[in-house]
């Protein structure tokens, strides 16, 4: 027998015509895929308990009533079988603009219980998302170019040890130590001697380690780290900041500076004075408006008007690194956007601490500002600002627990991906043209390098979401893994199923994006 | 013993020692189950991990005794893990490892519940369910994987399609999601009963590689010859590229059971998997949850326990992608260059 030909397809590239079949084709698959899951997941639920147990046992007079009336809002004497068919009836609405996804056990229509579960629960996992992507890409990218250094080893068991976390575990320790403890520390802020000496060296351990370099320079970082850390810390100690927090002006002028440079050094090198000009003008610009912001524009604040000037600051960013960026323009521009973005985040930051004090002592609060159970302090009201830190502080514990997991995930990815093209002829090659190292990393490897990692991120959404139903669970947050999981313990299949729409029409869609950004971004891969 | 020095050209002679030499001096003569477990050996954390998980089964099986399927042993352990004797000392932990007064293990080493409990004994019964779940999912699972995509690989056609389309279905779900259905189902009867149930939900990413390793190695020559002298399909498949896809499926099949045991735990702290009376370490974490401030040692011990088994199997699993997959095996680092180019020298002079 012969073996048959391996088969290329003789298009080089993509073509859009050729892209609009894949795309239609991979489109109707997805449909009769979620038709198919959907089908299954329906059976299951309805064959995974009785959701009349409940009536069944109790000793309510019109037992028999209420019986009878539960099993005709949820046409429990149809068959699963065909009572697939009369919900997916409701959920074909939904191209007449009419989503029906039935009612619950307690009669309450579906489709309003998860458009308030999916606000609050997609907030969650975006957050967390993109914070663990930030940190575990530069983590990853970092251990990667320190490839057998003590940080290194570090970061690669810590990430081992956070990838057997159970994620339920590590929630009720945040609850306790994070939450308990620091709202309990908060009474009197203040960071002990011994407690301040250990966190300068760790952090100037850890400053050397990451940076790396000869022996002599090692030393330098260590010493710098420990001392400025020290010395921060000391000056945070002495003017009471823990108790009135706030980035003031100096700390702006500081921030935006450093913010200036680095992203200049990092996207497009110190020497191209263009870029760099752009950045320190941004910067500059944003240092200017700190006080009329401050004065006349926050206390008006709403989220529209928020969502405006957060758009502005990019645009003028981006504007004014066009207008300085000499030859390179959009580079320029992109640098200048960055830095306009951390600069009016950091304005927004102080915006927001401003508030601090009113929103710890609010009788709501009552000086315990880490909350560990819900999404929302009830009854709260305040301005933008205050509600701002109230969506903070109930976000940051279920958001760190989530951070937890996905980070050491995303961190071995980035540090395998950046390793396997930094091993590769090219990168070799440009080295031997006298690039410096930060073009070879920035530009020839980590574009290359973020190519799967892009594509894992995308198809991590299943798991993402699985992760959520457990934080929420925990947290008492009353999103979508709520709805699955009261649902699913009352057997009540049209929340469960509605979640699992949601979540399935997720994972279809991601999984679609990352071979669409597979296709586009690495010109091997040819769609067929 | 041959002399390897014959065979492979001298690092020292050229100026120093590069990675293929080293490697092929290592691995010259051996087989290839042997070059493997030589690699396996030089991977410290999965070694440790080994013995760590070891002494962890040993542990859990021997000291409250065996109790599946109507076999019952004796373990040494006095108390049972439902059995209720006195409190001693408010049900604090007993165990005291400092030297001096009050030194040793105790009655309670891990404490009590509030009603007197043994912790250690259901720690003991949780982490032996656990662990049952943990092999029973990934040898399901594993199995099934296989089955399914060495099928789809090997025929190709529309064995392959309708195979991966199911498989599409199925991986649509998320594990948690499918896991906490059908522990809603069939968590009442019994933990084997659910992780039997699990392992058939838990194959679809081992069928993917399964599959794709097939379809790569169908092609080769080997597969060619041995289809040439007469081999049947049965024989192709099990004694031709099953052996050769063997690293990737004990690669996934080990990270599938880490994967299974934190899965197991989770369902049964969100109360769709091990049901009371019996009990598995999610559950025990779950049913103490809220005795967290006054009662610490009820949350430690359970989930001390997840994470040792947990990250033992993941070390073991990092262990074997190293042996199986020299690709992906780190550059020797300096030192262990230089050691190998003294050997190789003091060889060299001999």
């Amino acid at each position: 027998m012969v073996p048959a030909p391996i088969t290329r397809s003789s298009q080089i590239g993509w073509s859009p015509p050729l892209m609009a079949s894949f795309v239609t084709r991979r489109l109707i698959a997805a449909v009769f895929v979620l038709l198919a899951a959907t089908f299954l997941m329906y059976l299951l639920v309805a064959y995974s308990g009785d959701p009349l147990k409940e009536l069944r046992e109790s000793n309510a007079p019109n037992k028999l009533q209420l019986m009878e009336s539960l099993t005709k809002r949820l046409n429990l004497d149809v068959p699963p079988f065909f009572r697939y068919f009369i919900w997916l009836g409701g959920i074909a609405q939904c191209f007449v603009g009419q989503c029906d996804f039935g009612v619950n056990v307690q009669g309450l229509p579906v489709a309003v219980l998860l458009q308030q579960a999916m606000g609050s629960t997609l907030q969650l996992v975006t957050s967390a998302q993109l914070i663990a992507i930030i940190v575990g890409l530069a983590v990853g990218i970092t251990t990667a170019l320190r490839q057998y250094s003590g940080y290194d080893y570090a970061i690669t068991f810590a990430s081992f040890l956070f990838f057997s976390l159970p994620i339920f575990w590590v929630a009720v320790l945040l609850k306790q130590y994070i939450a308990i403890g620091f709202n309990d520390w908060l009474a009197d802020p203040n960071i002990g001697a011994a407690v301040l000496v250990v966190l300068s060296i760790v952090s100037g351990l850890v400053w050397m380690s990451v940076l790396g370099g000869t022996n002599r320079k090692r030393l330098t970082t260590l010493v710098v780290a420990t001392v400025s850390t020290g010395a921060l810390l000391t000056y945070f100690n002495l003017t009471a900041w823990f108790s009135t927090p706030s980035v003031g002006i100096v700390g702006l002028v500081l921030t935006a500076l450093a913010a200036a440079l680095g992203v200049t050094a990092i996207s497009v090198g110190l020497k191209n004075k263009h870029a760099l000009r752009g950045a320190l003008v941004t910067a500059a610009v944003g240092i200017a408006l700190y006080y009329p912001m401050t004065w006349y524009i926050f206390r008006y604040m709403t989220m529209p008007l928020f969502l405006l000037l957060a758009v502005l600051t990019v645009v003028v960013g981006g504007a004014i690194g066009h207008v300085l960026g000499g030859r390179d323009r959009w580079q320029s521009a992109r640098t200048s956007a960055i830095v306009a973005v951390i600069v009016s985040a950091v304005i927004a930051l102080d915006g927001h601490l401003l508030y601090w004090n009113d929103y710890v002592n609010s009788t709501r609060i009552n000086g315990r500002p880490i909350a560990t159970f819900g999404s929302a302090t009830p009854n709260l009201g305040g301005n933008f600002w205050v509600q701002g830190l109230d969506t903070f502080t109930h976000l940051l514990l279920p958001t760190l627990a989530i951070i937890l997991i996905s980070f050491a995930g995303l961190t071995r990815y980035t540090r395998s991906s950046m390793l396997e093209v930094m091993n590769q002829d090219y990168i070799r090659t440009a080295r031997a043209k006298g690039l410096t190292q930060r073009t070879v990393v920035v530009r020839h490897a980590l574009r290359n390098a973020l190519i799967p990692i892009a594509t894992i991120i995308a198809l991590d959404i299943g798991a993402l979401i699985g992760g959520a139903v457990i934080t929420e669970f925990v947290f008492g947050w009353s999103g979508m893994g709520q709805l699955f999981q009261k649902g699913l313990v009352a057997v009540d299949p049209n929340p469960v199923m509605a979640f699992f729409v949601v979540t399935g029409l997720l994972i279809v869609i991601f999984n679609l994006v990352a071979d669409l950004l597979y296709a586009s971004l690495d010109p091997r891969i040819r769609v067929s | 013993m041959v002399d390897i020095n014959l065979a492979v050209k001298d690092p020292a002679s050229d100026g120093g020692p590069d990675e293929t030499s080293i490697e092929q001096r290592e691995t010259i003569g051996l087989s290839q189950g042997q070059i493997v477990r030589k690699r396996f050996f030089r991977h410290h954390g999965a070694v440790i991990s080994i013995v760590v998980l070891a002494f962890v089964i040993l542990l859990a099986y021997s000291s409250v005794g065996l109790h599946v399927w109507g076999l019952t042993t004796q373990g040494w352990w006095p108390w049972h893990w439902r059995e209720t004797p006195p409190l001693v000392n408010r049900g604090i932990p007993t165990l005291n490892l400092i030297p001096g007064p009050g030194f040793g293990i105790g009655p309670h080493p891990f404490g009590q519940d509030v009603v007197g409990h043994d912790i250690f004994a259901l720690v003991m019964r949780g982490a032996q369910q656990s662990l049952m779940i943990m092999v029973l999912v990934g040898s399901v699972g594993t199995m099934a994987g296989v089955v399914v995509g060495s099928l789809a690989g090997f025929y190709r056609g529309w064995t392959d399609s309708l195979l991966m389309r199911f498989t599409d279905v199925i991986i649509t779900i998320p594990f948690i999601v499918i896991g906490a259905v059908i522990g809603r189902a069939t968590g009442n009867l019994g933990a084997a009963i659910l992780g039997l149930m699990l392992g058939l939900f838990a194959w679809m990413g081992l069928a993917r590689l399964v599959r794709g390793e097939f379809l790569s190695l169908r092609e080769r020559e080997f597969v060619d010859a041995a289809r040439v002298s007469g081999a049947s399909d049965t024989r192709i498949i099990f004694k031709h590229i099953l052996p050769n896809a063997v690293g990737v499926i004990i690669v996934s099949a080990t990270l599938l059971m880490a994967g299974a045991i934190l899965g197991e735990t989770a369902l049964s702290f969100l109360g769709f998997g091990v049901k009371s009376p019996d009990t598995s370490l999610g559950l025990i974490v779950a049913e103490n949850q809220s005795a967290f401030a006054t009662r610490p040692w009820l949350f430690w011990w359970p989930g001390l326990f997840i994470i040792v088994i947990a990250l033992s199997v993941n070390f073991i699993g990092d262990g074997l992608r190293d042996a199986f997959d020299p690709r992906q095996k780190k550059m020797p680092s300096p030192r262990a260059l230089a050691r190998a180019a003294v050997r190789a020298r003091e060889r060299a002079a001999d």
